[in-house]
C-alpha cells in the first residue's frame, strides 16, 4: 500500500475538523471500551491468560526458525504448501501465479491485513482479476475504494447513512423504495450480493489468526462466518499471513483465543473460529482442492532479537487503538499506512522506515492507555520511545524543535544560571500576564488553542529562599 | 512519634517553581503535617522528560544524574507530580543500563521516590486532612500517576476529608487531557480536540473547580476552560489538601 504517513500532520488536521469522521468515531468509545472492560472483568484469570499468552509468543519468537521450519513440515504432510515470501513483491506474485495456474477469473476474500499490507487487490486487478471482499465492513469500503481505518473494524470511520447510499448507489438490482435504514437490512443485502460471488469464485484468500506449528494448521476467528465460505466453497484456498503469526501448538491457541476476543469485542469467544489443515481429504465432505500458504516476512524477521521484538508478540485485536485518544480524535485513515493506533505507530516504521514514518510514534502523549489494555502485554510507549531516540539520533527530528530542545536542555544542565533566568522570567512574565495570555512569542502552537496561566509571581525557589534558611546544599 | 523524623527532599518541579510556587509550600506544609522534615535541594532544574520523551537520551541522562546527585542521601524524594515522580522512579534506571555504578545510584533513588498524595496515604499513613474547600470538585487523574504508579483512590480519600467539599467525577476522568509535553504543541490539532473533550466533559459536571495532581495538565485544562471562558477555577489538589487556597487559581489574576 501506498503511504502517506509523511502528511499525518496534514491529515490530522483535516480529520478533526471532520464532523461526519467525528459521529462514527464515537462509536468506536462507545461500542469497544465498556464492553472490554466487562469481559476483562468477569474473568478472575484474565491477567494471568495475558501473562500467559504474552509468554508463549515470547517463546516462540526465541525459537521461531524452528518453529517455521516444523509448520511447513506439517503443512506439506497435510498436501498443502508454504510459499516464503521475504516481500510484499514476492508476495503478490506467489499469490497471482497460483491464481493464474488455476485459470482463476474471480477470488473471494477474507478479511486480511496482510492482504493490505502487500495491496492485493490492486494487483490482481491490475492483472485481470477481480477480488471480492466477504466481510461486511471489507465489502464496503471496497465499494467506496477506500482502505481500513481500523484492523478489526475496517469500516468504522463510517457513519449507517454513508452506507445505506453506497448500496443504494452500486446494488441497482434492488427495487429503489426498498427500506434499508436498519443495520440488519443492510447485512441481509449485502449477504444477498455475496452468496453467489461464493460460488463463482475459483480462488478464496483469507488471512490467519494463528499458524499453528503442531498440526500445520490455520486459524481465522470471524464473526459473520465469510471466511468459513470463502476458504471452504472455491476449488483453492490462500492463506496470506506473515510469519510471527506461528505458535506452537493447539494448546497455544486456546490459551491466546481467551484474550483475543475479550480484548477485541468484549466478547468471551468470536462467533466462528475455525481451523484449516490442508486440502480436502478423500474422507472430507467439502473443502478446497488445493491449500496454499504464502507466508510473508516483509522486514519482521529484522526485528528480531532488537528492541522492536515484542512487537511481533500483537495479535491484531484493535484494544490499543479502541482506547487511544489520539486514535479517537482522527481515526485510522490519517495515519497514512495500513496498521493505525499505537501498534501502528510502532510497527508501521518497522515496514516502511522511520523516515517515512516518522510522525507515528511521536504523535502521542505517552499516555499509556494502549498498554494498560495490550493483552500480549506490549510496551508500546517505551518503543514509541525508542523511534524518538533513533529519529534523534540520525537528525531527523525537525531543526526548530531540536534547537529549542538543546537550549532548554543547557540550561537544565546548569542549576545556577538556570534559576537566575527563571528567576527573572516569572515575576516578568506574572507582570505581564494577569493571570493569563491570549497570545504569545514563540507560543503559537500552545496559544491557538488555549491561553497560557502566567506565573504566579516570584519562583518556589526564591520564595523558598527568602522564607527558610539552613537548606543543606 | 518518637522515631526520628524522615528527611525529605522536595522535588519541586519545573513548573511549580516557575509557575505555581504555591504547590511547592502546600507539598512541604502537608509533608510536614505527616511528620517529615522537608529540604530543597538547590542544585535540582528538571526530572527531564522533555528531553527524554524527545528521544533525547544523551540529555535526559545527564539531567538524570544531577538528579540523582542533588537527592543522595534523603530517606525520601517526593515530587507533587506523578510524572516527574514516574520519572524518577520507573525511567532512571533504565537510562543507565551500561554504567552500572550511576544504575545503582539511580535505582537507589527510585525505591525512595514518591509522588507526593500517595506518599503521603501509602508512606505516611494519612487518613484524612485539616483543610476547608466549600464546593464541588471534579478531579483529573493524570495519565503517568494513573497508570505507572497507580494513583486514583489516594487523592479522592483525603478530598472526602475536606470540609465542605463534594467530589463529582467527570465522564471519562482516566482519559488524558491531550498535554503530553511536547506534543502539545507538536500536534497542536490533535492535542486541542482531547482537551477540548476534556473541558467537555469538566463543565457537565458543573462542578466549582478542577483538580489534579500534574502541573503539566492543569496548564493545559485551564489554558482551554479559561479560553472558553468557563467558569471552572483550576487548582493542584495539594492547594485544596493543605488549605492553601487564598491565591488565584490557575490562569486567574487577583483582579479576576
Ligand atoms: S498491540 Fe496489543 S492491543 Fe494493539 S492490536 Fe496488538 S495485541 Fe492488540
Amino acid at each position: 500500500m501506498e503511504s502517506s504517513a509523511r502528511a499525518f500532520k496534514e491529515n490530522a488536521r483535516a480529520a478533526v475538523a471532520d464532523p461526519q469522521l467525528k459521529r462514527a468515531l464515537s462509536h468506536v468509545k462507545e461500542g469497544f471500551i465498556g464492553k472490554r472492560a466487562k469481559a476483562a472483568a468477569k474473568l478472575p484469570e484474565f491477567e494471568v491468560l495475558r501473562d500467559a499468552a504474552r509468554d508463549i509468543k515470547n517463546h516462540t519468537l526465541d525459537h521461531l526458525d524452528l518453529y517455521l521450519e516444523h509448520y511447513e513440515r506439517k503443512v506439506t504432510e497435510t498436501g498443502g504448501q508454504v510459499h516464503w515470501c521475504p516481500t510484499a513483491e514476492d508476495a503478490r506474485r506467489a499469490v497471482l501465479e497460483i491464481c493464474r495456474a488455476v485459470g482463476a477469473r474471480t477470488v473471494t476474500k477474507g478479511k486480511s491485513m496482510i492482504a493490505e499490507e502487500i495491496a492485493l487487490n490492486d494487483h490482481l486487478e491490475a492483472n485481470g482479476i477481480t477480488p471480492v471482499e466477504t466481510d461486511l465492513g471489507e465489502y464496503i469500503i471496497q465499494l467506496r475504494g477506500e482502505t481500513p481505518s481500523h484492523i478489526i473494524a475496517p469500516a468504522v470511520h463510517l457513519t449507517k447513512d454513508l452506507v445505506e447510499a453506497d448500496f443504494r448507489a452500486h446494488h441497482t438490482a434492488f427495487p429503489p423504495e426498498r427500506p434499508l435504514s436498519e443495520p440488519r437490512q443492510l447485512v441481509n443485502e449485502a449477504r444477498e450480493v455475496l452468496r453467489g460471488k461464493y460460488l463463482a469464485a475459483d480462488v478464496g484468500i483469507t488471512g490467519a489468526n494463528f499458524l499453528v506449528a503442531e498440526t500445520g494448521t490455520s486459524v481465522i476467528v470471524t464473526n459473520e462466518g465469510n471466511g468459513d465460505l470463502t476458504q471452504v466453497l472455491p476449488r483453492v484456498h490462500i492463506v496470506v499471513a506473515s510469519l510471527e503469526k506461528v505458535v506452537p501448538t493447539l494448546e497455544d491457541v486456546s490459551t491466546i483465543l481467551r484474550v483475543l476476543a475479550r480484548s477485541a469485542t468484549g466478547q468471551e469467544c468470536s462467533t466462528y473460529t475455525t481451523f484449516s489443515t490442508g486440502p480436502r481429504r478423500a474422507e472430507d465432505p467439502d473443502g478446497p482442492d488445493q491449500y496454499h500458504v504464502v507466508l510473508l516476512d516483509n522486514g519482521r524477521s529484522s526485528m528480531l532479537g532488537g528492541e522492536f521484538q515484542d512487537m511481533l508478540r500483537c495479535i491484531r485485536c484493535g484494544a490499543c487503538m479502541n482506547h487511544c485518544p489520539v486514535y479517537h480524535a482522527i481515526g485510522g485513515h490519517a495515519y497514512g499506512w495500513v496498521y493505525p493506533g499505537p501498534m501502528g505507530a510502532v510497527l508501521t516504521p518497522n515496514l516502511i522506515g522511520i523516515e517515512e514514518a516518522g510522525h507515528l510514534p511521536s504523535a502521542s502523549t505517552f499516555c499509556g492507555r494502549c498498554e494498560s489494555v495490550c493483552p500480549m502485554r506490549i510496551p508500546l510507549p517505551k518503543m514509541m520511545r525508542h523511534w524518538r531516540e533513533r529519529e534523534f539520533e540520525r537528525h531527523l527530528s525537525p531543526a526548530g524543535a531540536r534547537a529549542g530542545l538543546a537550549l532548554w536542555a543547557f540550561f537544565a544542565k546548569r542549576p545556577s544560571l538556570y534559576h537566575f533566568v527563571t528567576g527573572m522570567a516569572a515575576p516578568l512574565l506574572a507582570a505581564l500576564g494577569r493571570g493569563r495570555f491570549r497570545r504569545l512569542p514563540l507560543a503559537g502552537g500552545w496559544t491557538a488553542h488555549r491561553d497560557m496561566p502566567a506565573p504566579e509571581g516570584r519562583t518556589f525557589r526564591q520564595l523558598w529562599a527568602g522564607r527558610r534558611q539552613g537548606e543543606s546544599r | 512519634m518518637s522515631e526520628k523524623p524522615p528527611r525529605v527532599g522536595l522535588f519541586v518541579t519545573c513548573l511549580v517553581d516557575l509557575f505555581r510556587p504555591t504547590v511547592g509550600f502546600a507539598a512541604a506544609k502537608l509533608l510536614e503535617d505527616a511528620g517529615c522534615t522537608v529540604e530543597v535541594p538547590r542544585t535540582q532544574t528538571c526530572c527531564g522528560q522533555p528531553a527524554y520523551n524527545s528521544g533525547d537520551r544523551g540529555d535526559a541522562r545527564s539531567i538524570a544524574a544531577r538528579t540523582v546527585e542533588a537527592f543522595e542521601g534523603y530517606d525520601y524524594v517526593v515530587a507533587p507530580s506523578g510524572s516527574c515522580a514516574a520519572m524518577l522512579r520507573e525511567h532512571y534506571p533504565a537510562l543507565f543500563t551500561d554504567d552500572p555504578g550511576m544504575a545503582a545510584k539511580a535505582a537507589k533513588l527510585a525505591g525512595r521516590t514518591y509522588e507526593l498524595v500517595s506518599f503521603l496515604t501509602d508512606v505516611r499513613g494519612v487518613t484524612g486532612v485539616e483543610a476547608r474547600f466549600p464546593g464541588s470538585v471534579t478531579y483529573h487523574d493524570s495519565c503517568s500517576g494513573l497508570r505507572e504508579l497507580g494513583i486514583k483512590h489516594q487523592p479522592r480519600a483525603l478530598l472526602a476529608t475536606v470540609d465542605g467539599l463534594t467530589l463529582a467525577e467527570h465522564a471519562d476522568a482516566e482519559v488524558c487531557c491531550g498535554f503530553g509535553g511536547t506534543f502539545c504543541v507538536k500536534y497542536p490539532d490533535i492535542s486541542n480536540t482531547m482537551v477540548s473533550e476534556k473541558a467537555d466533559a469538566v463543565e457537565s459536571t458543573g462542578a466549582d473547580t478542577l483538580l489534579a495532581g500534574d502541573l503539566g495538565c492543569l496548564l493545559n485544562m485551564a489554558g482551554k476552560l479559561k479560553r472558553r471562558g468557563a467558569k471552572t477555577s483550576i487548582r493542584h489538589v495539594a492547594e485544596v489538601l493543605a488549605g492553601m487556597t487564598e491565591q488565584p487559581a490557575i490562569g486567574e489574576s487577583a483582579e479576576g
